[in-house]
C-alpha cells in the first residue's frame, strides 16, 4: 500500500477498518484505529515501524518528565515566601528548557540523521575536495520511515505545548500512539496539534450515515483531482523535466505550469482523501488548503497552501525566535529609529529567514529545495518592504486596490511567481532549475503551440481537454468556497432524484476520465516522499 | 475595513505574522506588559477587544 488513492487502500483496507470500527463497542474503537494505523505503517515501511514506536515512547516519557517538574515547581511556589519565588521560577525554567531541548534533539536528531546525513556528508566531501584535502567522510544511506517529516513535527509541537503549559502531558501511551500514528494522516499530514485530534481519536465516535456519505464524497472529489488531473499531467512533466535541454522556453513554461497544477491537485487531492477518511470515523482533521490560487500575494498564498506546515513554523519557530530576548531588543531599538512598519521587520526578517531555511530543508535534502525556500523568503520580504510604496503608488495613480481588475492582476501575478518557485522545486537539482529558468526567459517561443509540437510530450488533445474541464470544475468549486458556499452541503439538501445523479456523475467522471490503466503508470503521492 | 469592530483579524488573514509582530511590540510598549509566545494565538488577536482583555490579564498577572 503506497498511496491513499490505491485500490488496495480504498476498496480493501479502509472498508475493512470501517467495518471493524462499526462492529466494536465504543470503548474499543480506539484499539481498532490504533491497530489499523500500525498495520498501515507496517505495510508501507515494514520494520522501520520501530522509529515511530521509539519516537512515541520517548515523547511520552519526556512529556511526563516535564509535567513532574512543572508540578514540583508549582508545589514549591505555593509554599515559598514571595521574595523566593523569582529564584524558584528561574531555576525551574532552566531545568524545563533543558528537558525540552533534549527531547527536541532526540526527535529532530533522528530526522536529521536519517534524512539529511547523506546530503551534508556529500557536500562536506565537495568542500574537502575543493580545499584539496585528502579526506573523505563516508556517505551514509538510510531508509526513511514513511511520514517521519510529519510525525516528528507533531511530536515537537506536543512537547512544546506541554512545556508552555498549553496542554497537560498525556499519561495514556495508547492515546499518544494514536495521535502520532493515525493512519489517514501519517503519510502526508496535515500536521495536527495534540489538542486538535487526540481526544477525537480516543472518543470512539460511531460511524454515522452522514459521516460516511460526506467522507466518501470528499474522497471522491480528491480522487478526481489526483487521478483525473495530477496523474494525467505526469508524463508531460517527466518528459520535459528529465530532458530539459531538448526543449525551448515555451515548452518549459508549459511544463512549469503543468507541474504547479499537478502538485496542487496531487497534494490537495490526497488531503481530500485523508480528511474524508478521517471524517468517516467522526474525526475532523484541520484543513491543509484554502483555495491557494485565489491569493493576492505570496504571503497570503502561504496562509492558504500547506496550512498546517506554515502554522507549525509560525508557532514553533517564527514567534519564539522573533520574541526571544536579543531579537526583542532589536525590535525595540529598530522601532524607535525606523517606525512601526520597518522596525519589527528587521527582527522579523531574521526569524523569517530561519523559517524559510527550515521550510526548504523540510521538503528535502537538496540545494534546489533550499533555493525554493530562499526564493519565497525574498518574495515575502519584498512584499512587506514595498507595501507602503505600493500603497502610495496606487493612490497616486488613482487605482482602486479593491476593484476586480486590480485583484485579478494581483492573483495572476502571485500565481506566476508561485509557478517560478515550483520550477526550482521540481527541477532535478539547482543547476537544472537555473538552466530551465534561463531557457524559459531567453528562448521563449510560441512555435510549439502553433505547430502542435506540445502535443507530442505525452499528452494529446484529448488529455489537454479532459484536464482543462477538470481544472475548470475544481476552479468552480473553489470559487463557491471563496463565497462561503459548500457544494457538498448544497447537494445534500437536494431531493434524492437530484443528489444521486450528481454522485453517479462524479463517480463516472472519475472512472471514465481517470488516468489509469494502459498507457499510464500509477503515480505515488508527491508529498509522501517528503 | 474597521479594525475597531472586526472580530476575525487573524482568522480572516487581515494580520499576517509580520504585522502581528509589530502589534505585539506596540502593545508591550504602550501598556508595559510582556506578551509571552504562548499568548500569540488567534483568540487573543482576532479583535481589539480580545487584545485588550489579554493586556488587562497580563497586567493583573504582573
Amino acid at each position: 500500500m503506497t498511496s491513499y488513492c490505491s485500490l488496495l487502500y480504498l476498496a480493501v483496507f479502509l472498508p475493512a477498518v470501517v467495518l471493524i470500527h462499526r462492529i466494536l463497542p465504543q470503548r474499543l474503537r480506539w484499539a481498532a484505529l490504533l491497530a489499523a494505523s500500525y498495520a498501515f505503517f507496517w505495510s508501507v515501511s515494514g520494520k522501520l515501524l520501530v522509529f515511530l514506536l521509539l519516537s512515541t515512547v520517548s515523547i511520552h516519557h519526556f512529556g511526563l518528565w516535564l509535567t513532574v517538574e512543572q508540578q514540583s515547581r508549582d508545589n514549591q511556589l505555593a509554599s515559598a515566601a514571595p521574595p523566593d519565588r523569582k529564584k524558584i521560577r528561574q531555576r525551574f525554567t532552566r531545568r524545563l528548557r533543558a528537558i525540552l531541548l533534549l527531547a527536541v534533539l532526540v526527535q529532530a536528531g533522528t530526522l536529521l540523521t536519517l534524512k539529511y546525513a547523506a546530503f551534508f556528508s556529500t557536500n562536506l566531501n565537495h568542500l574537502l575536495n575543493a580545499l584539496r584535502l585528502p579526506v573523505n567522510v563516508p556517505v551514509p544511506s538510510f531508509l526513511l520511515p514513511i511520514g517521519i517529516s510529519f510525525y516528528t513535527l507533531q511530536a515537537v509541537s506536543y512537547l512544546t505545548d506541554v512545556y508552555r503549559g498549553a496542554i497537560r502531558a498525556d499519561r495514556n501511551l495508547a492515546r499518544l500512539m494514536l495521535f502520532l500514528g493515525f493512519f489517514p494522516q501519517i503519510m502526508e499530514g496535515p500536521i495536527c496539534r495534540y489538542g486538535q485530534t487526540a481526544d477525537q481519536l480516543w472518543a470512539g465516535r460511531p460511524v454515522t450515515w452522514q459521516g460516511l456519505t460526506f467522507g466518501m464524497q470528499r474522497i471522491l472529489y480528491g480522487m478526481i483531482k489526483k487521478i483525473v488531473i495530477a496523474d494525467r499531467l505526469n508524463l508531460l512533466i517527466k518528459t520535459v523535466f528529465n530532458d530539459y535541454t531538448n526543449f525551448s522556453g515555451g515548452i518549459i513554461a508549459l511544463a512549469t505550469v503543468c507541474y504547479t497544477c499537478q502538485l496542487y491537485m496531487d497534494f490537495s487531492g490526497t488531503m481530500d482523501v485523508v480528511i474524508g477518511s478521517a471524517e468517516i470515523f467522526g474525526v475532523r482533521l484541520p484543513e491543509n488548503f484554502r483555495q491557494p490560487f485565489f491569493s493576492r500575494s505570496i504571503s497570503e498564498f502561504w496562509q492558504r497552501w500547506h496550512i498546517s506546515l506554515g502554522a507549525w513554523l509560525k508557532d514553533y519557530v517564527f514567534y519564539p525566535l522573533s520574541m526571544s530576548g536579543p531579537l526583542k531588543k532589536l525590535t525595540g531599538a529598530a522601532r524607535r529609529r525606523l517606525g512601526n512598519h520597518y522596525g519589527p521587520l528587521i527582527s522579523g526578517t531574521v526569524a523569517l529567514g530561519v523559517v524559510w531555511l527550515l521550510n526548504g530543508l523540510w521538503h528535502g535534502a537538496g540545494w534546489h529545495y533550499l533555493f525554493f525556500g530562499f526564493y519565497h523568503f525574498v518574495l515575502i520580504l519584498a512584499g512587506s518592504l514595498f507595501e507602503p510604496v505600493a500603497q502610495r503608488l496606487t493612490a497616486f495613480l488613482h487605482i482602486d486596490r479593491t476593484c476586480l481588475p486590480y485583484r485579478i492582476f494581483q492573483t495572476v501575478r502571485t500565481a506566476l511567481l508561485v509557478c517560478v518557485g515550483e520550477l526550482f522545486f521540481r527541477a532535478n537539482g539547482l543547476r537544472a532549475g537555473l538552466a530551465m529558468f534561463r531557457t524559459m526567459v531567453t528562448d521563449f517561443s510560441v512555435e510549439p503551440f502553433v505547430n502542435g509540437g506540445f502535443l507530442s510530450l505525452g499528452m494529446d488533445k484529448y488529455d489537454f481537454f479532459i484536464t482543462l474541464v477538470a481544472v475548470g470544475l475544481v476552479f468552480a468549486v473553489g470559487l463557491l468556497r471563496e463565497r462561503g458556499l459548500s457544494l457538498r452541503e448544497a447537494v445534500a439538501q437536494r431531493p434524492l432524484a437530484v443528489r444521486w445523479p450528481v454522485y453517479y456523475a462524479a463517480f463516472l467522471f472519475l472512472v471514465i476520465f481517470g488516468a489509469y490503466g494502459v498507457g499510464y503508470v500509477p503515480v505515488d503521492p508527491i508529498y509522501a516522499a517528503f | 475595513m474597521d479594525y475597531a469592530t472586526c472580530h476575525d483579524l487573524i482568522d480572516a488573514h487581515y494580520l499576517d505574522s509580520l504585522t502581528t509582530l509589530a502589534l505585539v511590540a506596540e502593545l508591550e510598549e504602550a501598556f508595559d506588559v510582556t506578551i509571552p509566545t504562548v499568548e500569540i494565538i488567534p483568540a487573543n488577536f482576532n479583535s481589539a477587544e480580545a487584545m485588550w482583555t489579554m493586556v488587562v490579564r497580563l497586567q493583573e498577572e504582573g
